[in-house]
């Protein structure tokens, strides 16, 4: 349920008409009828001036006049099937929302222009094999360069600017050869022109422009899109907190806590930030911040962390470190150091022009001097070597890589992977050895019932609808994996006890083993939590567990087929990792580690040689993941530990993981396929265009010829990694 | 052929009104949900009763 007296003034910024404004990610969003049932029930409340939903991104823009309390949408969106919550944007996705509007602009502009100079070079082509006149032909050579000029001072911006970036910072780029294909193209052209000669390669410079614009604005559209529904993910994830404000409780966002105030944590809350116990015992699950499953009983002077789950008792904490940016101090530091060490793969892309750039331009100035040694002008040498330089534009060499990673990114999107990192493709398909964390990560990130089919089919129905009524948190995951909806009457809840009621005549009680009075609750293994329920002289022991993804076997064995090596570190202890490694077959685990030992052993794999893909979840995990060569996150994991990873994965199974390298290591054999395609084009090209039989013509069908044929291949990586047989779409985003 | 003169430049003239159009398009925020722009065509709330 929604408290509608939940402060949310920090996410209102004002709005055009003088009001307030607010965005909010939404999730439940189906089909199109949802946007005017969101849009309707928000409009109709007294107070909002305007509702516009996204529906692109699942985003719905909110402005109100004054007296109105923004909590109100929360809880009209709940009612009809919404979850919402306030969304501020990440700088980062805001810049990137500017960048793609100017490369649209850029792509815009170099469309119109490429059209438009094809047009009139098509015509001096036919005409000159008929009956073009010379001053026709130099008025259409003119009005080309009228438009080639500006289009390329507008739209080649993106690439000029990267490549002198690159320059000045004494190394090459793919963009290097580009802008200086482009330049001197144009340049030629120009000196052509102003000399009424035959050919002017107007078309081609554009033309290069163009397709890049293509693969560099699909690239650009797919990251935003990936980006927009993580970030709607983290702002769904988005808590709330009880704040003290002169002794009275106030609901506010987590974001908007800070260091110093008071926050009252009740049973079954998780820790909302890094604070100190002010008063209040209670014992805290601590699994997301350390993989430690055992409960840590605090006192008065405690210090807990954020993420922790708090079990029994209501506790008064005071705040330490604000917000979400809590973290424990070691963490951090190791987190920068890790960072730091993590020596950058050089991209392929990087790799191939640093290759590509000087052979190509000390073809063209050997093919200039081969021309002036036979004995011909400085101006046919010079025409003759900039032909190679067009000839070779690295069009298909520039689309080779971003088009396949457009693709891939695509691919594992369906199946529930979101890339952070634009180079992670290839770092994924380079992973050798996989790193796992247990808890969250093998296993679920909340516990399960694992004896449910041991248990009398009514009695367990009868505990989850008395659980229905307790804010304990096992009592919480024994309500929602029955899928009890209706709590008992008259139910009374003792903290730290359980829960009683009468029915059916006779007293009915859900709790620990002394409130049921059941004797065998502390038989059994440890790891597991037990939970009683006793009616009328019938008892039963319900048991709770971490409890493994349901696919982690099958998973553990395609990886294994795929020829990773396989490792488990975990901050739990052995005999909780132990079980788990055996059910899996993984032989190389540890357990009991610090984060620096993780780091540590990661270090040892890497001094072996090994490319690490480190896969986790808790806040220990977060400078193991930066310190690993590849890192994949489950959504469910802590904003920090996210942050840190290549790659975020979302739903219950562990197989977005296995399809995540599959789908890599084929998108990294597409993308050494087109460089290949590429160089085979210019082995064939270049000899035609050093002994100087380079048309405009050629060189504009041999430019598009190669970039459709790279981009063809490209959409190879189109079909989606299918390596295993089970079929779940609970990998879904929704 | 001296029609060229200016048709040449009539034809781009009509291109550039193509492309100012799409930049303004692309300015007014047209392109920012492209998904639901082609679901809210459906609905007819914006019809009397």
């Amino acid at each position: 349920m929604t408290d509608t007296t939940l402060d949310l003034s920090l996410y209102a910024k004002p709005s055009a008409n003088g009001g307030l404004a607010m965005d909010l990610a939404i999730d439940g969003i189906a089909c199109g009828a949802c946007i005017s049932r969101i849009e309707g029930a928000v409009k109709q409340l007294p107070g909002v001036t305007e509702a516009r939903l996204n529906y692109t991104n699942r985003r719905l823009h909110v402005a109100w006049a004054d007296p109105f309390r923004p909590a109100q949408i929360l809880q009209t969106l709940e009612n009809i099937g919404y979850r919402a919550h306030p969304f501020i944007p990440l700088r980062a996705e805001q810049e990137e929302a500017a960048e793609a509007r100017r490369l649209t602009r850029c792509l815009a502009v170099a469309g119109f222009a490429t059209m438009n100079i094809m047009l009139l070079s098509v015509s001096v082509w036919s005409g000159n094999v008929t009956d073009i006149t010379p001053e026709t032909r130099h008025f259409f050579h003119w009005a080309s360069a009228l438009i080639a000029l500006p289009t390329a001072a507008y739209a080649g911006r993106p690439f000029f600017e990267s490549a002198w970036q690159a320059l000045r910072a004494k190394s090459l780029n793919m963009n290097v050869p580009i802008s200086l294909g482009v330049i001197l193209a144009l340049g030629m052209s120009l000196v052509e022109t102003a000399n009424h000669a035959e050919h002017a390669y107007y078309d081609s410079a554009v033309m290069l422009l163009f397709f890049l614009l293509v693969g560099r604005t699909l690239d650009h559209a797919m990251r935003r899109k990936t980006r927009a529904i993580a970030g709607n993910l983290a702002a769904l994830k988005g808590d709330t907190a009880h704040r003290f404000v002169d002794d009275e409780l106030v609901s506010v966002p987590v974001a908007a806590l800070k260091a110093g105030d008071r926050v009252l944590v009740k049973a079954g809350e998780r820790v909302p930030a890094d604070a100190v116990v002010v008063s209040g015992v209670s014992e805290l699950d601590e699994s997301p911040v350390t993989g430690e499953t055992t409960r840590r009983k605090v006192a008065a002077g405690a210090t807990v962390y954020a993420g922790s789950m708090n079990y029994f008792g209501a506790l008064t904490l005071g705040v330490t470190a604000a917000g979400s940016a809590a973290l424990i101090d070691e963490i951090e530091k190791l987190l920068e150091k890790a960072a730091g060490a993590k020596s950058r793969a050089l991209r392929l892309a990087d790799r191939a022009a640093r290759i590509y750039a000087p052979v190509v331009h000390l073809t063209a100035a050997l093919t200039a001097a081969g021309w002036l040694i036979a004995g011909s002008s400085v101006h046919d040498a010079v025409v003759t070597a900039i032909a190679v330089l067009i000839i070779t534009c690295p069009c298909a060499l520039a689309l080779a890589i971003p088009v396949v990673q457009v693709v891939a990114s695509g691919a594992l999107f369906r199946a529930g992977v979101i890339l952070n990192a634009g180079d992670a493709i290839e770092r994924l398909a380079e992973a050798d050895s996989v790193v796992f964390d247990k808890t969250g990560t093998l296993t679920l990130p909340e516990p399960r019932v694992v004896n449910a089919a041991m248990l009398a089919p009514d009695l367990l129905a009868l505990a989850a609808r008395l659980a229905l009524s307790s804010h304990h948190p096992l009592a919480q995951v024994l309500a929602r994996e029955a899928a009890a909806r209706t709590p008992f009457d008259g139910t009374e809840e003792e903290p730290g006890q359980g829960v009683r009621a009468l029915i059916d005549g006779a007293e009915a009680r859900l709790g620990s083993a002394d409130f049921c009075s059941v004797a065998d609750a502390h038989a059994g293994e440890p790891g597991t939590s037990r939970i009683c329920v006793a009616h009328g002289g019938r008892s039963a022991t319900v048991a709770i567990a971490q409890t493994l993804r349901p696919d982690a076997v099958d998973c553990v064995k395609a990886l294994n087929a795929l020829g990773l090596e396989l490792h488990i570190l975990s901050g739990d202890r052995r005999d909780a990792v132990e079980p788990i490694a055996a059910a899996l077959g993984i032989s190389n685990w540890r357990g009991e580690l610090k984060p620096a030992q993780k780091i540590a052993y990661i270090e040892t794999l890497k001094a072996q040689g090994r490319r690490v893909l480190m896969v986790g979840d808790g806040l220990n995990d977060a400078p193991a993941l930066a310190a690993a060569h590849v890192s994949v996150s489950p959504i469910a994991a802590a904003d920090l530990t996210q942050a840190q990873a290549d790659a975020v994965f979302l739903g219950e199974q562990l197989r977005p993981v296995v399809q995540a390298v599959v789908g890599a290591r084929r998108a990294r054999r597409l993308m050494a396929q087109n460089l290949w395609l590429a160089a085979i084009y210019n082995a064939i090209a270049v000899p035609v265009a050093i002994v100087g039989l380079v048309t405009p013509l050629i060189a504009a069908l041999a430019m598009s010829g190669s970039s459709m044929l790279v981009t063809l291949n490209a959409l190879r990586a189109h079909r989606g990694p299918h390596i295993m047989p089970t079929q779940a779409e609970e990998s879904d985003a929704s | 052929m001296n029609v060229l003169v200016y048709l040449v430049p009539m034809a781009l003239g009509l291109g550039l009104i193509g492309l100012f159009a799409f930049l303004w398009a692309l300015r007014s925020g047209q392109y920012s949900d492209v998904d639901g722009a082609a679901l809210r065509v459906l609905s007819d709330d914006d019809i009397e009763k």
